[in-house]
């Protein structure tokens, strides 16, 4: 592994609530992400992971500590990250291959070089054909697919994942799973994938953090040394998979319980 | 896949079987829509006709009610030899550009300043307040106003729709900017988009599902303004007509100029539709043949 791309460094991200009292997301966070590293990170509901990849692109500012990204501190958005919404953020008034040119033409590439790419891309997510279709007219899974060439287009030195394929059936899901590891495999990219499913986070990644209960710090960090490329339907029923997920998911089910019991307290308060 | 080698393969008979079940169907459904579209007649002649009848048969004094005859005939009649006033054509052609003048100034004002107050907290802290008291003002007293100020002429009408249409549109253009998702403009941003093309790649664009549903209402009160206007104090158009009728007690009359405005609406909400599926061709109204 080379130098780090991704450093936080005792990083703490407090909001202010509409009720006029600071919420703490992120707590003395402090990681490390190697060039080309797969980092995935699971954690209870609500546990400031989105707020965690908000930090690293830039779109929120830490309230103390600091991001860096390749070396420099991120201060406003930065051009060197793509970003994978939870829900759908492709544009709906624009066709596939308008919504895959958009990175390169916010970029200042002329258009007819942007569609070029965006053709290349648009094929290599396997949606040739469907170039002129507006989002409303694919599957979810298409939709993402876009949403991936989309960000790709953009040669991003990190790519931020927000339980990218959280909203699709787990078929379609395990799919999409293998396709960007195929994908990711092609770049250099460092990706940081955050989810629920302690299971796709090992069949994904190289590592994965364990995060508190908010607010939100590192407990532990866990290696996963399966071998790639993976096949991420058949390394599910390798011995080595199970014991990690044991492992993991002991860890995990401790913050789970406490995120639970303070929002079961809540409602019932 | 064999698992099931006694699984049932359609044969010819069940296909015939299932061609005749979907012929059914669909004679079925085609019976229904003309069962809907008698029904739907059936109201109107029951509703015109018995008004006719009543007229005719004295229940209801033609006089102070009017005759669904007598309003064809007024329709008629000014429509091939003209109104007492001149020919029925100017008259709407004086209505229509009264109301399209202040549909067109209204939208464009509204569009630009619901924009400007949506991105700007400013402009919005400082202006909104007084927004809301310009809209609470009752428009048709504004009317009177206008006719002092503006004179009999066109001026005066097209103030007034401009007054009406403004803030219908200016109240959806800044809603649809306040409420463009705040992921679709985060992901604009990690994209690389600057503040300018943040405003018009995507708020605008977003903003748009908004504006078009509302140049509906705009549009119909652009020609309440127009007709308001004239029937306030006016030389010609649609309103001058009406209240011209009433003048003469002619009943008849005004009917026939509001079955001529409503007509009017109509065709222009037709055009409204289109230009609607035009502005937002990815909304699924718009009916584009499906993947």
């Amino acid at each position: 592994m080379g130098l780090p791309v991704i450093e936080l460094r005792d990083v703490t991200k407090r909001f202010r609530t509409p009720s006029r009292t600071f919420y703490t997301a992120v707590r003395d966070l402090s990681f490390t992400i190697a060039g080309a590293e797969f980092c995935a990170i699971v954690g209870p509901t609500g546990s400031g992971k989105s707020t965690t990849l908000s930090l690293i692109a830039g779109l929120e500012a830490p309230s103390r500590g600091q991001v860096l990204v390749a070396g420099e501190s991120v201060a406003g958005v930065t051009r060197r990250a793509g970003y994978m919404f939870q829900t759908d953020a492709v544009f709906p008034w624009k066709n596939v291959l308008e919504n895959v040119c958009t990175g390169p033409i916010y970029r200042g590439v002329d258009r007819a070089e942007a569609r070029r790419r965006a053709r290349d891309w648009i094929a290599r997510v396997g949606l040739a054909g469907f170039e002129d279709r507006y989002p409303n007219q694919l599957s979810g899974g298409m939709r993402k697919r876009v949403s991936l060439a989309q960000s790709l287009i953009n040669e991003p030195e990190i790519l931020l994942m927000d339980e990218p394929f959280g909203a699709l059936d787990v078929q379609t899901r395990i799919l999409m799973e293998g396709e960007l590891l195929e994908l990711w495999a092609q770049t250099s990219a460092s990706v940081v994938f955050v989810t629920h499913d302690l299971e796709e986070a090992i069949s994904l990644a190289d590592r994965v953090m364990v995060f508190t209960a908010a607010p939100a710090t590192l407990k532990r960090s866990y290696e996963i040394d399966l071998p790639r490329p993976r096949n991420v339907t058949e390394i599910r029923f390798d011995p080595r998979f199970t014991r990690l997920y044991q492992q993991i998911w002991e860890d995990l089910r401790s913050e789970v319980v406490i995120a639970y019991e303070r929002a079961t307290k809540r409602a019932s308060a | 896949m064999s698992v099931l080698p006694n699984a049932r393969v359609p044969d010819a008979i069940s296909t015939t079987a299932l061609a005749g079940e979907e012929l059914a169907a669909e004679l079925r459904e085609r019976r229904w829509i003309r069962i809907e579209r008698v029904l739907q007649v059936a109201v109107f002649v029951v509703i015109v006709g018995g008004w006719e009848l009543a007229a005719r048969t004295g229940l209801a004094d033609p006089f102070f009610f009017g005759q669904p005859s007598g309003i064809a005939a007024t329709i008629w009649r000014w429509s091939t030899r003209g109104t007492p006033a001149g020919p029925l054509w100017q008259h709407m052609a004086v209505t229509l550009e009264e109301t399209i003048l202040a549909f067109l100034i209204g939208v464009v004002i509204g569009v630009v300043a619901g924009f400007a107050l949506a991105r700007n907290r400013v402009l919005a802290a400082i202006f909104g307040p007084y927004v809301r008291m310009g809209n609470a003002i009752p428009r048709v007293i504004l009317g009177s106003i206008f006719v002092i100020w503006l004179g009999l002429g066109m001026a005066s009408k097209v103030a007034l729709g401009v007054t009406l249409t403004f803030f219908i549109v200016f109240f959806n253009a800044f809603q649809g900017v306040r409420e463009v998702d705040p992921n679709l403009v985060n992901n604009a941003r990690i994209l690389g988009a600057s503040p300018r093309q943040l405003s018009f790649d995507v708020m605008l664009p977003s903003a748009l599902t908004w504006i078009t549903t509302s140049l509906h209402t705009s549009f119909g009160f652009a020609l309440i303004g127009a007709v308001v206007g004239e029937f306030l104090g006016a030389t010609q158009g649609l309103g001058y007509l009406v209240a011209t009728a009433q003048g003469a007690f002619n009943t008849n009359g005004v009917f026939a100029a509001m079955v001529i405005l409503s007509v009017v609406a109509l065709i222009a909400d037709a055009l409204m539709t289109k230009l609607e599926h035009w502005l937002t061709p990815w909304r699924p109204s718009a009916h584009r043949p499906g993947p």
